[in-house]
């Protein structure tokens, strides 16, 4: 029966090629623009930590004066100053912690064929590597004492690290970044999360990949430059160094919900007894925030790709009351058919069925013009200038998504028309006509 | 033509009626926004930066050396960059409109006050205002002896010294409003900054709200870093030239530095509207296929109500109605569906702009936007359904006795 019906559809089709045609165009377009965007949205918001992110939180305690001049969104970015930083490091009350802040460094290789060049990368802490879990492939971090003496380390990338001293472990070997020796200690396998969850979510969240990493304290002792937002009140001191500017990020693994509620608990002790000795002007309000949480309040995904679903999601809307226009107004011109039909025993549910196959068919096909025209739309996606671009592909899931999205719009878009085709009635049809 | 017998017929056709008018609805009120979103985005990249874009070019320099002296380095660079051929004026600065280094401040009024509102940093040796081409419009420009250092290795302390500024003519009505800004002081930190000149326009290094974009300050600091940005200026098509001569120029007077990021202005400020322009693609495809995907709808539907009629049409030809009354009275029922739409749109489209207006930051549609998606809608559906009524208006009368 159903091979019958396809056969009856594929001849209804034939008699109104132009419209059949339109309506697949219309849905696929609709499907693909859709499909694009909910592609590109859903490799953005993945887990950049799959396994690791549940147990890491951002800590957000807030030491800006009241009189802070605040920009229209307000959500804190969660640096801390130097002060604050190193008292929750030295406490050490989470499982791990880390401080860090963002920088680029003159690399000036040893070589004579190879020019000074810029790299970006992270001045971190100890705990930063065990606590993000990132894969090495020769080496490994330092330890606490490295970071109390101020030690000469550093942990490369992949990338960098063929660059300098193409593929041989340089386990011991030494980098000199802004005119001071480095010795490597470890050697990552290409970590590129994305986004750089651990740093200031801006712009450049996703594409940038950091390449190496030293200790934070050393940093601070050669005065090594950072990049990204530092915001200061007050004046006096090594900006750096002073309790009113913020610009480093922490970061603390906790590996229960209660240890995070206790987490919680310490973090606005902590305000209330700065507080006590004036600073921490704000009532408390100390915030502990997951890996994802944060990426969500932080706004990586950037409005603009919100905005660019909900367009293709109107616009496929917009498609779906086409083909529901189209679909009845043409099961509604065969009222002389169906009314034969129903007249010579069909049941309602048999014309339904009938219809429905059309209409799913249309569906399908819309669905399968869809999923050419969403890769082709992921292409475009792809040679955007974005740093988000190059991870616009379609996974089996988003692949399987499509498709069923595909067919329940067309079987959706054919509901209400079938429906309403089933209901006429046999006799008077066939009387006026 | 009356409008009764449309009325009688579209009452027959009800739910296919009101889906078309829902499509029309919706295809208005996402054109109208669409098309406002549009204008909004190249309005912003528009924008003036305040400088002469097109004879400017920069290059940034990264001296390696820890014992440099960045200020007598940055004096030769820039005796060498004047010295080539073609090269009008050259400065060395620390920051541009669209380059991201914002380094902004609160400023106060007093000493202690609240800050009214926070400002950028345009610092730069001697004759920055005019390598920029910025427009002076009040007051001077800065005096020779009123340069210091901006004290990059002392936590820029050159704020705390310096005693002259040229402010924006939006930061100075922002200040002191309806006020001649000369002469009065700002706080840009604890120290008093005497107002010396107002230029009319200077785009902050990065994008703040519409209304802040233009609040900044040109302070007389030296940049005294290891890393400079040289600005250059001269005529446009000389640039690129100039551009490769000057990298040639640095390196020889000096090897042992990075130098990158050497562009025009033009390719800067391509590169910061990068993303506005992406969306302005897609937002424009996005439109443009909504209204075809509409009039296919329209020009569709009636197509298949021209098929069904095509009896009743014979008749009404063979009681004496015209060609002319058959086409009329399709273009007369598509501009009654399209006219609810409109009217639907509208509605539709206010709803959106306020989802839009609290969630992305978009402000109020003006009437005008509706005022044109009207009309455009009118035609469109006119324009679809043309070719359906014309061949309505073929169907010979005969039609009417002939058996089905």
């Amino acid at each position: 029966m159903l091979g019958y019906y396809s056969l009856l559809a594929l001849s209804s089709f034939k008699r109104s090629r132009i419209i059949t045609a339109l309506m697949v165009l219309a849905i696929g377009l609709g499907i693909g623009a859709s499909m694009t965007m909910i592609t590109v949205l859903h490799v953005m918001s993945g887990d950049p930590l799959p396994g690791h992110s549940a147990h890491l939180y951002v800590p957000v305690i807030d030491p800006h004066p009241i009189s802070r001049v605040k920009a229209k969104d307000s959500a804190a970015d969660g640096a801390m100053t130097w002060t604050d930083a190193m008292y929750l490091l030295r406490t050490a009350r989470a499982d791990r912690q880390a401080a860090m802040a963002a920088g680029t460094l003159p690399i000036q290789p040893a070589q004579a064929s190879l020019r000074p060049f810029f790299e970006s990368g992270h001045y971190v802490t100890a705990d930063f590597f065990p606590m993000f879990s990132t894969p090495f492939r020769a080496g490994g971090g330092w330890n606490v004492q490295d970071d109390a003496h101020h030690a000469r380390v550093v942990v490369l990338n992949a990338s960098l690290n063929r660059k300098l001293f193409g593929d041989v472990a340089s386990i011991g070997r030494s980098v000199r970044l802004k005119n001071t020796d480095f010795r490597v200690v470890g050697v990552l396998d290409d970590w590129q999360p994305q986004p750089t969850f651990y740093a200031q979510i801006d712009n450049a969240a996703f594409g940038s990949v950091d390449q190496f990493f030293v200790p934070l304290q050393t940093a601070q002792e050669l005065n090594f430059a950072t990049s990204g937002r530092m915001w200061c009140w007050g004046s006096g001191g090594d900006a750096r160094k002073s309790d009113h500017c913020t610009w480093l990020q922490f970061w603390v693994e906790l590996d229960s919900a209660d240890k995070a509620r206790a987490y919680q608990v310490f973090l606005a002790d902590y305000w209330r007894d700065q507080q006590a000795h004036g600073r921490f002007p704000r009532p408390v309000n100390a915030q502990l925030y997951s890996l994802m949480d944060w990426l969500n309040n932080q706004h990586v995904v950037p409005g603009d790709l919100h905005l660019q679903l909900w367009l293709a999601l109107g616009f496929l809307g917009v498609c779906m009351l086409n083909i529901v226009g189209l679909l009845l107004a043409k099961f509604l011109r065969r009222n002389g058919e169906i009314s034969v039909r129903r007249a010579l025993g069909a049941r309602r549910r048999d014309v339904f069925l009938q219809l429905g196959i059309e209409a799913g068919m249309v569906g399908l096909a819309g669905g399968l013009l869809g999923l050419a025209l969403a890769e082709f739309g992921l292409w475009s996606v792809r040679r955007r200038p974005d740093g988000y671009a190059h991870l616009a592909h379609m996974d089996g899931a988003m692949l399987l998504g499509t498709f069923a999205l595909a067919v329940i719009a067309g079987l959706f878009a054919g509901l209400l028309p079938a429906w309403r085709a089933c209901n006429i009635t046999p006799a008077l049809q066939l009387k006026t006509q | 033509m009356s409008l009764p017998p449309v009325v009688a017929t579209l009452s027959r056709h009800k739910l296919t009626a009101l889906l078309l008018m829902l499509q029309v609805g919706l295809t208005c009120a996402i054109v109208c926004n669409v098309a406002f979103m549009i204008i909004d985005r190249v309005q912003q990249m528009r924008q003036s930066s305040g400088i002469a874009e097109n004879e400017v070019a920069l290059i940034e320099s990264t001296d390696l050396d820890d014992n440099a002296q960045p200020l007598v380095r940055h004096a030769a660079d820039l005796a060498a960059l004047r010295a080539i051929a073609g090269v009008k004026s050259a400065a060395a600065v620390g920051a541009l409109p669209f380059n991201h280094h914002d380094w902004s401040n609160g400023i106060q009024l007093t000493p202690d006050g609240t800050a009214r509102t926070t400002a950028s940093v345009f610092s730069g040796t001697p004759g920055e205002a005019d390598t920029l081409g910025v427009h002076l419009i009040a007051g001077r420009d800065f005096l020779p002896d009123e340069y210091v250092p901006e004290g990059s290795a002392r936590d820029w302390d050159g704020l705390d010294q310096v005693s002259a500024t040229i402010v924006t003519r939006a930061l100075a009505e922002k200040l002191f409003p309806g006020q001649d800004p000369l002469g009065k002081s700002i706080y840009p930190s604890d120290k008093p900054v005497r107002i010396v000149g107002v230029i009319d326009h200077l785009q902050r290094p990065q994008a703040h709200e519409s209304t802040d974009n233009d609040y900044a300050t040109l302070l007389p600091m030296l940049p005294d870093g290891n890393d400079v940005t040289y600005v250059l200026r001269s005529a446009p098509q000389d640039r690129e030239r100039i551009l490769k001569q000057a990298a040639q120029v640095l390196e020889r007077l000096y090897g042992n530095r990075i130098l990158r990021h050497a562009q025009t202005f033009e390719q800067l400020r391509i590169d910061f509207f990068h993303r506005n322009r992406t969306m302005i693609g897609l937002l424009i495809a996005a439109a443009v296929g909504l209204l075809i995907v509409t009039a296919l709808g329209i020009s569709g539907l009636s197509s298949f109500w021209v098929q069904q009629r095509r009896r009743s049409i014979g008749i009404r030809r063979a009681v004496g109605a015209t060609q002319r009354d058959i086409l009329l009275y399709f273009q007369c029922e598509n501009f009654l569906i399209v006219s609810i739409g409109v009217l639907l749109g509208c509605l539709l489209a206010y709803a959106l702009n306020t989802v839009l207006m609290q969630y992305y930051e978009q402000s109020r549609l003006p009437a005008l936007y509706l005022a044109i998606g009207a009309p455009v809608l009118w035609l469109l559906g006119q324009l679809a359904v043309l070719g359906p009524a014309l061949r309505a208006s073929t169907v010979p009368p005969v039609v009417a006795v002939r058996a089905q």
